[in-house]
Protein backbone atom coordinates (compact mmCIF):
# COMPACT_ATOMS: atom_id res chain seq x y z
CA UNK A 1 0.00 0.00 0.00
CA UNK A 2 1.09 3.55 -0.80
CA UNK A 3 0.84 6.66 1.33
CA UNK A 4 -0.67 8.70 -1.52
CA UNK A 5 -3.47 6.18 -2.01
CA UNK A 6 -4.13 6.14 1.73
CA UNK A 7 -4.31 9.94 1.86
CA UNK A 8 -6.84 9.94 -0.99
CA UNK A 9 -8.98 7.38 0.77
CA UNK A 10 -8.77 9.32 4.03
CA UNK A 11 -9.65 12.53 2.19
CA UNK A 12 -12.76 10.95 0.67
CA UNK A 13 -14.53 10.71 4.05
CA UNK A 14 -14.40 14.50 4.50
CA UNK A 15 -17.08 16.67 2.96
CA UNK A 16 -15.99 20.29 3.23
CA UNK A 17 -12.26 20.33 4.00
CA UNK A 18 -10.31 21.47 0.87
CA UNK A 19 -8.16 18.80 -0.80
CA UNK A 20 -4.93 20.76 -0.40
CA UNK A 21 -5.17 20.45 3.38
CA UNK A 22 -4.37 16.74 3.20
CA UNK A 23 -0.79 15.48 3.18
CA UNK A 24 1.20 12.90 5.13
CA UNK A 25 2.06 15.58 7.68
CA UNK A 26 -1.50 16.79 8.22
CA UNK A 27 -2.47 16.87 11.90
CA UNK A 28 -5.90 15.45 11.12
CA UNK A 29 -7.36 16.00 14.58
CA UNK A 30 -6.72 19.74 14.16
CA UNK A 31 -8.94 19.93 11.05
CA UNK A 32 -12.16 21.88 11.66
CA UNK A 33 -14.24 19.04 10.27
CA UNK A 34 -12.71 16.41 12.58
CA UNK A 35 -14.93 15.18 15.41
CA UNK A 36 -15.81 11.91 17.12
CA UNK A 37 -18.05 10.84 14.23
CA UNK A 38 -15.24 11.46 11.73
CA UNK A 39 -13.10 9.16 13.88
CA UNK A 40 -15.73 6.47 13.38
CA UNK A 41 -15.86 7.20 9.64
CA UNK A 42 -12.08 6.67 9.59
CA UNK A 43 -12.46 3.32 11.33
CA UNK A 44 -15.18 2.32 8.84
CA UNK A 45 -13.02 3.29 5.85
CA UNK A 46 -9.98 1.39 7.14
CA UNK A 47 -12.08 -1.67 7.92
CA UNK A 48 -13.69 -1.56 4.48
CA UNK A 49 -10.61 -0.90 2.39
CA UNK A 50 -7.85 -2.64 4.38
CA UNK A 51 -9.82 -5.05 6.62
CA UNK A 52 -7.82 -3.71 9.56
CA UNK A 53 -9.52 -3.32 12.96
CA UNK A 54 -8.35 -0.09 14.58
CA UNK A 55 -9.12 0.70 18.21
CA UNK A 56 -9.51 3.99 20.05
CA UNK A 57 -5.86 4.00 21.11
CA UNK A 58 -4.70 3.76 17.49
CA UNK A 59 -6.54 6.99 16.71
CA UNK A 60 -5.51 8.66 19.99
CA UNK A 61 -1.83 7.78 19.46
CA UNK A 62 -1.78 9.14 15.90
CA UNK A 63 -1.12 12.77 15.11
CA UNK A 64 -0.57 12.84 11.36
CA UNK A 65 -2.20 10.96 8.50
CA UNK A 66 1.13 9.21 7.97
CA UNK A 67 1.00 7.94 11.58
CA UNK A 68 -2.34 6.27 10.78
CA UNK A 69 -0.96 4.95 7.51
CA UNK A 70 1.95 3.30 9.35
CA UNK A 71 -0.34 1.62 11.87
CA UNK A 72 -2.50 0.19 9.08
CA UNK A 73 0.54 -0.91 7.06
CA UNK A 74 2.12 -2.61 10.08
CA UNK A 75 -1.15 -4.33 10.91
CA UNK A 76 -1.42 -5.67 7.35
CA UNK A 77 2.13 -6.95 7.58
CA UNK A 78 1.22 -8.77 10.77
CA UNK A 79 3.28 -6.63 13.12
CA UNK B 1 -13.81 -23.06 18.96
CA UNK B 2 -16.98 -22.65 20.98
CA UNK B 3 -19.49 -24.11 18.56
CA UNK B 4 -22.44 -26.00 20.01
CA UNK B 5 -25.23 -28.05 18.52
CA UNK B 6 -27.89 -28.49 21.16
CA UNK B 7 -30.60 -31.00 20.24
CA UNK B 8 -34.14 -31.54 21.46
CA UNK B 9 -34.84 -27.95 22.53
CA UNK B 10 -37.24 -25.37 21.14
CA UNK B 11 -38.11 -21.74 21.80
CA UNK B 12 -41.87 -21.60 22.34
CA UNK B 13 -42.50 -18.01 23.39
CA UNK B 14 -41.20 -14.48 23.65
CA UNK B 15 -42.23 -11.37 25.56
CA UNK B 16 -40.66 -7.98 26.15
CA UNK B 17 -41.38 -4.99 28.36
CA UNK B 18 -40.19 -1.37 28.35
CA UNK B 19 -40.82 1.66 30.56
CA UNK B 20 -43.78 3.76 29.39
CA UNK B 21 -41.78 6.98 29.86
CA UNK B 22 -39.79 8.19 26.88
CA UNK B 23 -37.02 10.73 26.50
CA UNK B 24 -36.69 12.58 23.18
CA UNK B 25 -33.07 13.03 22.16
CA UNK B 26 -34.00 16.27 20.39
CA UNK B 27 -34.78 17.76 23.81
CA UNK B 28 -31.44 16.92 25.41
CA UNK B 29 -28.94 19.67 26.19
CA UNK B 30 -26.02 17.24 25.84
CA UNK B 31 -25.65 18.21 22.16
CA UNK B 32 -23.92 21.49 21.48
CA UNK B 33 -26.23 22.45 18.63
CA UNK B 34 -28.83 21.22 16.13
CA UNK B 35 -26.14 20.01 13.70
CA UNK B 36 -24.53 17.82 16.33
CA UNK B 37 -27.92 16.33 17.20
CA UNK B 38 -28.71 15.66 13.53
CA UNK B 39 -25.36 13.98 12.96
CA UNK B 40 -25.94 11.83 16.04
CA UNK B 41 -29.34 10.68 14.83
CA UNK B 42 -28.08 10.03 11.31
CA UNK B 43 -25.26 7.90 12.69
CA UNK B 44 -26.97 6.04 15.53
CA UNK B 45 -30.58 6.05 14.33
CA UNK B 46 -31.73 6.74 17.90
CA UNK B 47 -34.43 9.43 18.20
CA UNK B 48 -35.97 8.48 21.55
CA UNK B 49 -35.59 5.94 24.30
CA UNK B 50 -37.88 4.37 26.88
CA UNK B 51 -36.30 5.17 30.19
CA UNK B 52 -37.34 4.39 33.73
CA UNK B 53 -36.81 6.80 36.58
CA UNK B 54 -33.91 5.66 38.73
CA UNK B 55 -35.13 3.58 41.65
CA UNK B 56 -38.62 3.03 40.21
CA UNK B 57 -38.13 -0.10 38.15
CA UNK B 58 -35.12 -2.40 37.73
CA UNK B 59 -34.26 -4.60 34.75
CA UNK B 60 -35.74 -7.49 36.73
CA UNK B 61 -39.13 -5.74 36.88
CA UNK B 62 -39.29 -5.52 33.09
CA UNK B 63 -38.34 -9.20 32.94
CA UNK B 64 -40.92 -10.04 35.61
CA UNK B 65 -43.79 -8.44 33.67
CA UNK B 66 -42.60 -10.15 30.48
CA UNK B 67 -42.45 -13.53 32.21
CA UNK B 68 -45.88 -13.19 33.88
CA UNK B 69 -47.51 -12.40 30.54
CA UNK B 70 -45.67 -15.15 28.71
CA UNK B 71 -46.48 -17.82 31.32
CA UNK B 72 -50.15 -16.84 31.13
CA UNK B 73 -50.31 -16.91 27.33
CA UNK B 74 -48.44 -20.20 27.16
CA UNK B 75 -50.79 -21.54 29.81
CA UNK B 76 -47.80 -22.94 31.66
CA UNK B 77 -48.12 -24.44 35.11
CA UNK B 78 -45.55 -22.53 37.20
CA UNK B 79 -44.74 -25.69 39.14
CA UNK B 80 -43.29 -27.19 35.95
CA UNK B 81 -40.69 -24.44 35.37
CA UNK B 82 -37.46 -25.94 36.65
CA UNK B 83 -34.84 -23.48 35.37
CA UNK B 84 -34.64 -19.68 35.43
CA UNK B 85 -31.62 -17.74 34.15
CA UNK B 86 -31.40 -13.96 34.50
CA UNK B 87 -28.89 -12.36 32.12
CA UNK B 88 -28.03 -8.74 32.83
CA UNK B 89 -25.48 -6.13 33.82
CA UNK B 90 -28.19 -4.42 35.87
CA UNK B 91 -28.83 -6.68 38.89
CA UNK B 92 -31.12 -5.58 41.74
CA UNK B 93 -28.26 -5.94 44.25
CA UNK B 94 -24.59 -6.91 44.26
CA UNK B 95 -25.94 -10.04 45.88
CA UNK B 96 -28.10 -12.11 46.20
CA UNK B 97 -28.55 -13.14 42.57
CA UNK B 98 -31.53 -11.37 41.03
CA UNK B 99 -32.71 -14.74 39.66
CA UNK B 100 -33.46 -15.83 43.24
CA UNK B 101 -35.67 -12.78 43.76
CA UNK B 102 -37.41 -13.42 40.43
CA UNK B 103 -38.06 -17.08 41.36
CA UNK B 104 -39.99 -15.86 44.37
CA UNK B 105 -41.79 -12.94 42.71
CA UNK B 106 -42.91 -15.21 39.86
CA UNK B 107 -44.17 -17.76 42.36
CA UNK B 108 -42.04 -20.54 40.93
CA UNK B 109 -41.31 -23.78 42.76
CA UNK B 110 -38.42 -24.03 45.22
CA UNK B 111 -37.28 -26.89 43.00
CA UNK B 112 -36.49 -24.38 40.24
CA UNK B 113 -32.76 -23.85 39.66
CA UNK B 114 -32.13 -20.09 39.36
CA UNK B 115 -28.97 -18.11 38.71
CA UNK B 116 -27.62 -14.93 37.13
CA UNK B 117 -25.28 -14.53 34.18
CA UNK B 118 -23.33 -11.29 34.04
CA UNK B 119 -23.23 -10.28 30.38
CA UNK B 120 -24.60 -7.39 28.31
CA UNK B 121 -25.08 -7.14 24.57
CA UNK B 122 -24.13 -10.78 23.90
CA UNK B 123 -26.25 -11.94 26.84
CA UNK B 124 -29.40 -13.20 25.15
CA UNK B 125 -27.43 -15.51 22.85
CA UNK B 126 -25.25 -16.76 25.72
CA UNK B 127 -28.35 -17.30 27.85
CA UNK B 128 -29.97 -19.29 25.05
CA UNK B 129 -26.90 -21.50 24.78
CA UNK B 130 -26.74 -22.06 28.56
CA UNK B 131 -30.42 -22.91 29.01
CA UNK B 132 -30.57 -25.07 25.90
CA UNK B 133 -27.56 -27.04 27.16
CA UNK B 134 -29.19 -27.54 30.57
CA UNK B 135 -32.52 -28.79 29.27
CA UNK B 136 -31.24 -30.75 26.26
CA UNK B 137 -30.80 -33.96 28.25
CA UNK B 138 -34.51 -34.08 28.99
CA UNK B 139 -34.47 -33.99 32.79
CA UNK B 140 -35.82 -30.43 32.80
CA UNK B 141 -38.71 -29.72 30.45
CA UNK B 142 -39.54 -26.03 30.86
CA UNK B 143 -37.16 -23.10 31.34
CA UNK B 144 -37.20 -19.32 31.29
CA UNK B 145 -34.49 -17.03 29.98
CA UNK B 146 -34.96 -13.53 31.40
CA UNK B 147 -32.64 -10.94 29.91
CA UNK B 148 -32.65 -7.18 30.11
CA UNK B 149 -30.90 -4.08 31.27
CA UNK B 150 -31.62 -0.65 32.58
CA UNK B 151 -28.78 0.51 30.38
CA UNK B 152 -29.69 4.16 30.96
CA UNK B 153 -29.03 4.00 34.76
CA UNK B 154 -25.29 3.89 34.63
CA UNK B 155 -24.79 6.58 31.98
CA UNK B 156 -23.79 10.15 32.79
CA UNK B 157 -26.36 12.62 31.52
CA UNK B 158 -23.42 14.75 30.46
CA UNK B 159 -21.86 12.06 28.26
CA UNK B 160 -22.97 12.67 24.68
CA UNK B 161 -21.37 9.40 23.58
CA UNK B 162 -23.50 7.15 25.77
CA UNK B 163 -26.50 8.88 27.36
CA UNK B 164 -28.50 9.51 24.14
CA UNK B 165 -27.80 5.99 22.88
CA UNK B 166 -29.05 3.65 25.60
CA UNK B 167 -32.56 2.67 26.71
CA UNK B 168 -34.15 0.22 29.12
CA UNK B 169 -35.94 -3.07 28.48
CA UNK B 170 -36.49 -6.57 29.79
CA UNK B 171 -37.59 -9.80 28.16
CA UNK B 172 -38.67 -13.37 28.71
CA UNK B 173 -37.96 -16.31 26.42
CA UNK B 174 -39.59 -19.69 27.04
CA UNK B 175 -37.76 -22.88 26.10
CA UNK B 176 -38.87 -26.49 26.27
CA UNK B 177 -37.34 -29.92 25.95
CA UNK B 178 -38.89 -31.63 22.92
CA UNK B 179 -37.56 -34.84 21.53
CA UNK B 180 -36.70 -34.53 17.86
CA UNK B 181 -36.92 -30.71 17.83
CA UNK B 182 -34.57 -28.88 15.44
CA UNK B 183 -32.52 -27.60 18.37
CA UNK B 184 -30.25 -24.60 18.58
CA UNK B 185 -26.74 -24.13 17.23
CA UNK B 186 -24.44 -21.45 18.56
CA UNK B 187 -21.05 -19.83 18.17
CA UNK B 188 -19.73 -17.94 21.20
CA UNK B 189 -16.55 -15.89 21.63
CA UNK B 190 -14.61 -13.58 23.93
CA UNK B 191 -11.88 -10.94 23.69
CA UNK B 192 -11.11 -9.89 27.27
CA UNK B 193 -8.01 -8.02 26.16
CA UNK B 194 -10.31 -5.08 25.42
CA UNK B 195 -12.26 -5.34 28.67
CA UNK B 196 -11.82 -1.61 29.25
CA UNK B 197 -13.67 -0.69 26.04
CA UNK B 198 -16.98 -0.60 27.96
CA UNK B 199 -16.55 -0.49 31.71
CA UNK B 200 -17.76 0.92 35.01
CA UNK B 201 -14.40 1.33 36.71
CA UNK B 202 -15.33 1.58 40.38
CA UNK B 203 -17.68 -0.28 42.67
CA UNK B 204 -16.40 -3.84 42.20
CA UNK B 205 -13.65 -5.70 44.02
CA UNK B 206 -10.84 -4.31 41.86
CA UNK B 207 -11.61 -0.66 42.58
CA UNK B 208 -13.92 -0.36 45.59
CA UNK B 209 -16.04 2.79 45.92
CA UNK B 210 -14.27 5.73 47.52
CA UNK B 211 -15.19 9.41 47.68
CA UNK B 212 -13.02 9.79 44.54
CA UNK B 213 -15.47 7.59 42.64
CA UNK B 214 -18.10 10.33 42.72
CA UNK B 215 -15.94 13.12 41.37
CA UNK B 216 -17.09 14.19 37.91
CA UNK B 217 -14.38 14.79 35.34
CA UNK B 218 -14.30 15.78 31.68
CA UNK B 219 -12.70 12.83 29.90
CA UNK B 220 -13.11 14.18 26.40
CA UNK B 221 -14.84 17.20 24.99
CA UNK B 222 -18.53 16.80 25.83
CA UNK B 223 -17.97 13.74 27.99
CA UNK B 224 -18.35 14.36 31.72
CA UNK B 225 -18.77 11.43 34.08
CA UNK B 226 -17.69 9.90 37.35
CA UNK B 227 -16.11 6.50 37.96
CA UNK B 228 -19.41 4.85 38.87
CA UNK B 229 -20.75 5.65 35.41
CA UNK B 230 -20.12 3.88 32.13
CA UNK B 231 -16.98 4.61 30.17
CA UNK B 232 -17.29 3.63 26.52
CA UNK B 233 -14.46 3.80 24.01
CA UNK B 234 -16.82 4.23 21.08
CA UNK B 235 -14.11 3.83 18.46
CA UNK B 236 -12.87 0.47 19.77
CA UNK B 237 -16.41 -0.84 20.22
CA UNK B 238 -17.39 0.25 16.72
CA UNK B 239 -14.35 -1.32 15.14
CA UNK B 240 -14.93 -4.53 17.10
CA UNK B 241 -18.61 -4.72 16.12
CA UNK B 242 -18.22 -4.29 12.38
CA UNK B 243 -15.38 -6.78 12.29
CA UNK B 244 -16.52 -9.48 14.72
CA UNK B 245 -20.27 -9.78 14.21
CA UNK B 246 -20.08 -10.69 10.49
CA UNK B 247 -17.23 -13.13 11.20
CA UNK B 248 -19.26 -14.86 13.92
CA UNK B 249 -22.37 -15.19 11.75
CA UNK B 250 -20.29 -16.50 8.85
CA UNK B 251 -18.49 -18.95 11.15
CA UNK B 252 -21.85 -20.31 12.31
CA UNK B 253 -23.22 -20.60 8.76
CA UNK B 254 -20.09 -22.35 7.52
CA UNK B 255 -19.62 -24.71 10.45
CA UNK B 256 -23.15 -26.06 10.27
CA UNK B 257 -23.60 -25.71 6.49
CA UNK B 258 -26.60 -23.42 6.93
CA UNK B 259 -28.00 -21.94 3.71
CA UNK B 260 -27.99 -18.18 4.23
CA UNK B 261 -30.83 -17.73 1.77
CA UNK B 262 -33.04 -20.03 3.83
CA UNK B 263 -32.84 -17.71 6.83
CA UNK B 264 -36.03 -15.67 7.23
CA UNK B 265 -34.69 -13.10 9.71
CA UNK B 266 -31.33 -11.99 11.07
CA UNK B 267 -31.83 -10.31 14.42
CA UNK B 268 -28.80 -8.35 15.55
CA UNK B 269 -28.13 -6.70 18.86
CA UNK B 270 -29.32 -3.12 18.33
CA UNK B 271 -25.96 -1.37 18.81
CA UNK B 272 -26.26 1.66 16.58
CA UNK B 273 -27.66 2.11 13.10
CA UNK B 274 -24.43 2.71 11.22
CA UNK B 275 -22.71 -0.23 12.89
CA UNK B 276 -25.63 -2.55 12.23
CA UNK B 277 -25.94 -1.40 8.60
CA UNK B 278 -22.27 -2.15 7.98
CA UNK B 279 -22.65 -5.60 9.54
CA UNK B 280 -25.74 -6.23 7.38
CA UNK B 281 -23.93 -5.03 4.25
CA UNK B 282 -20.88 -7.21 4.92
CA UNK B 283 -23.16 -10.22 5.18
CA UNK B 284 -25.14 -9.13 2.07
CA UNK B 285 -28.50 -9.45 3.82
CA UNK B 286 -31.51 -7.68 2.27
CA UNK B 287 -33.28 -5.04 4.39
CA UNK B 288 -36.53 -6.97 4.73
CA UNK B 289 -34.74 -9.71 6.68
CA UNK B 290 -33.23 -7.41 9.31
CA UNK B 291 -35.49 -5.85 11.98
CA UNK B 292 -34.44 -2.56 13.59
CA UNK B 293 -35.87 -0.90 16.70
CA UNK B 294 -33.15 1.67 17.35
CA UNK B 295 -35.25 4.70 16.41
CA UNK B 296 -37.74 4.37 19.26
CA UNK B 297 -35.87 2.28 21.85
CA UNK B 298 -32.12 2.87 21.39
CA UNK B 299 -29.57 0.29 22.47
CA UNK B 300 -31.03 -1.79 25.30
CA UNK B 301 -28.09 -4.13 25.82
CA UNK B 302 -29.14 -7.71 26.69
CA UNK B 303 -32.80 -6.84 26.04
CA UNK B 304 -32.33 -5.70 22.46
CA UNK B 305 -32.59 -8.95 20.47
CA UNK B 306 -35.87 -10.15 22.05
CA UNK B 307 -37.20 -6.55 21.93
CA UNK B 308 -36.52 -6.36 18.19
CA UNK B 309 -38.36 -9.66 17.68
CA UNK B 310 -41.36 -8.68 19.82
CA UNK B 311 -41.73 -5.23 18.21
CA UNK B 312 -40.98 -6.07 14.58
CA UNK B 313 -41.77 -9.77 14.13
CA UNK B 314 -44.82 -10.20 16.34
CA UNK B 315 -47.23 -11.41 13.62
CA UNK B 316 -44.62 -13.57 11.92
CA UNK B 317 -43.80 -15.36 15.18
CA UNK B 318 -47.47 -15.83 16.09
CA UNK B 319 -48.01 -17.35 12.63
CA UNK B 320 -44.97 -19.61 12.89
CA UNK B 321 -47.32 -22.60 13.20
CA UNK B 322 -48.35 -21.89 9.58
CA UNK B 323 -44.95 -20.83 8.31
CA UNK B 324 -41.86 -21.96 10.15
CA UNK B 325 -39.25 -19.25 10.72
CA UNK B 326 -35.52 -19.85 10.40
CA UNK B 327 -33.70 -17.32 12.54
CA UNK B 328 -30.18 -16.12 13.17
CA UNK B 329 -29.50 -13.93 16.22
CA UNK B 330 -26.18 -12.22 16.91
CA UNK B 331 -25.17 -10.23 19.99
CA UNK B 332 -21.86 -8.40 20.50
CA UNK B 333 -20.45 -5.82 22.90
CA UNK B 334 -19.30 -5.33 26.49
CA UNK B 335 -16.72 -7.93 27.53
CA UNK B 336 -15.80 -7.88 24.78
CA UNK B 337 -18.13 -10.79 24.17
CA UNK B 338 -20.16 -12.07 21.25
CA UNK B 339 -22.39 -14.89 20.17
CA UNK B 340 -24.48 -16.05 17.23
CA UNK B 341 -27.31 -18.56 17.28
CA UNK B 342 -29.38 -20.34 14.67
CA UNK B 343 -32.79 -21.66 15.64
CA UNK B 344 -36.22 -22.15 14.16
CA UNK B 345 -39.65 -21.12 15.43
CA UNK B 346 -42.47 -23.59 14.68
CA UNK B 347 -45.38 -22.78 16.89
CA UNK B 348 -44.02 -20.04 19.10
CA UNK B 349 -46.14 -17.33 20.60
CA UNK B 350 -45.11 -13.70 20.85
CA UNK B 351 -46.81 -11.45 23.41
CA UNK B 352 -47.60 -7.84 22.55
CA UNK B 353 -45.00 -5.40 23.83
CA UNK B 354 -45.71 -4.48 27.45
CA UNK B 355 -45.22 -0.92 28.77
CA UNK B 356 -45.19 -0.24 32.50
Amino acid sequence: MELDTFINQFKSIFEVTPDDEFSGNTDFKALDEWDSLMALETIIMIDEVYEVELDGDDISNSTTIEDLFKIVKNRINGQ
Amino acid sequence: MAFQKIDNVEIVGLAACVPADTVENSELDVFENETEYRKFVEFTGVERRHITKIGVNCASDFCLHSAEQLIEELNWNKEEIDCLVFVSHSPDYKYPATACILQSKLGLSQECMSFDVSLGCSGWVYGLSIIASIISSGKIEKALLLSGDTASFSKSRKDKGTYPLFGDSGSATALIYKEGADGIVTHLGTNGKNYKAIIIEDGGGRNPVTSESLIEREYEQGIFRNRLQTHMDGMSVFSFGISTAPKSVNALLNKFQIDKNAIDYFVFHQANLKMNQIIQKKLSIPDEKVPYVLKDYGNTSSGSIPLAMVVQLNDEINNSNLKKLNMIACGFGVGLSWGSAYFSLHSAICCDLIEI
